[in-house]
């Protein structure tokens, strides 16, 4: 009987033995819940086409990006100019090519610059609460205050258009909502039981802050950035189009859909495929963000 | 309610004057003198000098800034802008002029985009999963990933100039006409795309949220029509942070008519905005981004007391 007791649980424990499997790591989750979404698949394989085309610009096409034909001028599309030519005569694969490049370094410049600056103030502000937070807090709150892209604009106005100006005004753009969502799990994660502990082995609060509480704020962090470098390019292009951002006679996406649009009614392939590379860049960005949310927090898949 | 209608009406006042005081900084702290900025760069010799004498005792650059600032703070109180260092006119005159055009334009896309984006993200949500909901958050996320410019020009494209349905840009009076309606219908489609998207994609999960709760089960559970447990009971619920989302988004739009409204040549706020800077017609710029800036505000106000009226956990405290 006593006998029976003893050994009558065993059974059990080493069935859950046998059902622990070592967990898998975070990275490996992540890469499971990806794989299973067919969506981030095809953005991946697209933005990856759309890198390897702007890295291998030179290779895939025998034209220059300024090179003018003034003969050939709004050709259609043909085998020779896969996406026809422009009112130069350039051709306009070999722009869109290049543009690429001006877009998609933008893109992620503006965005990274945004997330640091943003994300050292908003963990700054959140960790060391009272009248810094309340300042920061403040500023934010009132950039917040122009509507949509205003404030790019105004900075652009302000600096005067370019590039360089471009980038610095999608930065600052970008800095208020990474500072909020930074601060946010900042402010959740403070005085959670890991950080006393850290605390009480002696660690300063900049390890703290940085190695701990930041560590495990970085799932929103990671899928804003991503979501902010389709915004940059999307934004990035408006401006161009505007005249604000990359100037002529570089070919950038934005640019070249604003000086085609005057043949829209003859050659409406002018503008066609340099929007088709800003939509369907974006689009993909957009695809992994949404995925990245998906598998980094499954409280928000609703 | 009354004490939080009262706290967020006096919150909005700080708001304002800080978005006024960044934009007066963005203006005077910028690398350069402000009146070279100003100054057109192919003025020269004599009118050069003038129109610099003209701006400094204009603008009273020759003061210290503090005194500037609070000058500058009481001409917008008076909604003085300055005039326009091109035309000369008065900047506000300018502007009321073509408040109502983007105005129309944006209430329009708004309309629009919340009709769309609604009934979408709620039909999505109360048929999750279905094919009907992969189909409209993929065209969800087209939405929020197409530049409207290219957007505007395809539209334009197609139904202007190969269908000829709809006049492909353009100003036809207001929209509360016939040929002001046909003019206004690309630009506001064109507007209102993005904020469909956001506005389905938000419905969608704020809904689902709503569909989740225990009320709701107990709501089927009393043997409700699926109908009715979706319209009478979620649905009220749902929509209370769409609220919310309705201030952003117009917000968005007051933006976006910027690009929009050079697309469609549309005599509004956005293009006067543009063609001030291009211009380099500082205080037009600085004007129609304070009037911007301060709609928006009144706008997230107006958006935040009808989150608070309808939302009976605020009304009631």
């Amino acid at each position: 009987m006593s006998d029976g007791l003893k050994t009558k649980p065993a059974p059990t424990v080493v069935a859950l033995e046998r059902d622990v499997r070592p967990a898998a790591s975070v990275g490996r989750q992540l890469l499971l819940r990806l794989r299973r979404n067919r969506m981030a698949g095809i953005g991946l394989v697209f933005l990856t086409l759309m890198m390897l085309m702007a890295i291998l610009a030179p290779h895939l096409t025998p034209y220059q990006p300024q090179q003018q034909r003034l003969l050939w001028r709004l050709q259609p599309p043909s085998r020779d100019h896969w996406m026809g030519t422009d009112e130069l005569g350039r051709d306009i694969f070999t722009r869109v090519a290049y543009g690429g490049r001006v877009s998609l370094v933008i893109g992620v410049l503006g965005s990274s610059i945004g997330m640091l600056t943003g994300v050292t103030l908003g963990a700054t502000a959140g960790y060391l609460g009272g009248r810094f937070d309340n300042l920061v807090m403040r500023v934010i709150d009132i950039m917040m205050s122009f509507p949509g892209v205003l404030l790019a604009i105004l900075i652009v106005a302000v600096l005067g258009p370019g590039t360089h100006n471009l980038v610095v005004a999608l930065s600052i753009w970008f800095t208020p909502t990474f500072a909020r969502i930074t601060r946010g799990c900042i402010l959740a994660l403070r005085d959670v039981e890991f950080a006393e502990a850290a605390r009480a082995v002696g660690a300063g609060s900049a390890r703290i802050l940085f190695f701990h509480l930041l560590m495990n704020s970085l799932s929103p962090i990671i899928v804003y950035m991503t979501l902010s470098v389709a915004t940059s390019i999307l934004v990035a292009a408006g401006l161009g189009f505007l005249g604000l951002g990359v100037q002529p006679p570089t070919a950038e996406w934005g640019i070249m859909v604003s000086t085609g649009r005057q043949y829209l009614r003859d050659a409406p392939h002018v503008i066609l495929f340099p929007g088709l590379a800003i939509f369907l860049t974006v689009l993909s960005i957009n695809f992994i963000g949404d995925a990245l949310r998906d598998a980094l927090d499954p409280r928000l898949r609703v | 309610m009354h004490k939080y209608l009262l706290k967020r009406l006096i919150l909005a006042v700080p708001t304002i004057i800080g978005v006024l005081t960044l934009v007066f900084l963005a203006m005077h702290l910028a690398p350069g003198d402000p009146i070279d900025m100003m100054i057109p760069p192919d003025l020269e010799g004599s009118a050069r000098e003038d129109m610099v004498n003209r701006i400094r005792a204009q603008y009273g650059f020759d003061q210290p800034l503090h005194i500037q600032y609070v000058n500058y703070l009481t001409r917008a109180a008076r909604l003085d802008l300055g005039r326009s260092l091109r035309n000369q006119t008065p900047i506000i005159d300018d502007l009321r002029r073509r408040i109502p055009n983007t105005l129309q334009l944006g209430f329009l896309s708004l309309v629009i985009s919340v009709t769309a984006g609604v009934s979408l993200g709620i039909v999505s949500a109360t048929r999750r999963d279905s094919l009907f909901d992969n189909v409209a958050m993929f065209g969800a996320l087209f939405g929020v990933s197409i530049p409207s410019f290219w957007l505007g020009y395809m539209l334009m494209l197609l139904f202007g100039l190969h269908l000829r349905l709809l006049p492909p840009s353009g100003f036809g009076g207001s929209v509360f006409t016939v040929t002001g309606l046909r003019h206004a219908i690309l630009p506001a489609l064109t507007l209102g795309t993005t904020s469909a998207g956001v506005f389905a994609r938000f419905t969608r999960s704020s809904m689902l949220e709503v569909i989740n709760q225990d009320y709701i089960r107990t709501a089927r559970a009393k043997g409700l029509a699926e109908r009715v447990v979706v319209f009478r009971h979620a649905l009220k619920n749902a929509l209370i942070p769409v609220i919310t989302l309705l201030g952003i988004q117009f917000g968005a739009m007051l933006g976006g008519s910027v690009i929009v409204e050079t697309v469609f040549a549309w005599p509004g706020v956005g293009r006067y905005m543009i063609a001030g800077i291009n211009a380099r017609d500082f205080p037009v710029v600085q004007g129609a981004v304070m009037v911007v800036s301060t709609g928006f505000v009144l706008a997230n106000l107006l958006a935040d007391l009808a989150y608070a009226y309808v939302n009976p956990r605020i009304r009631y405290e």
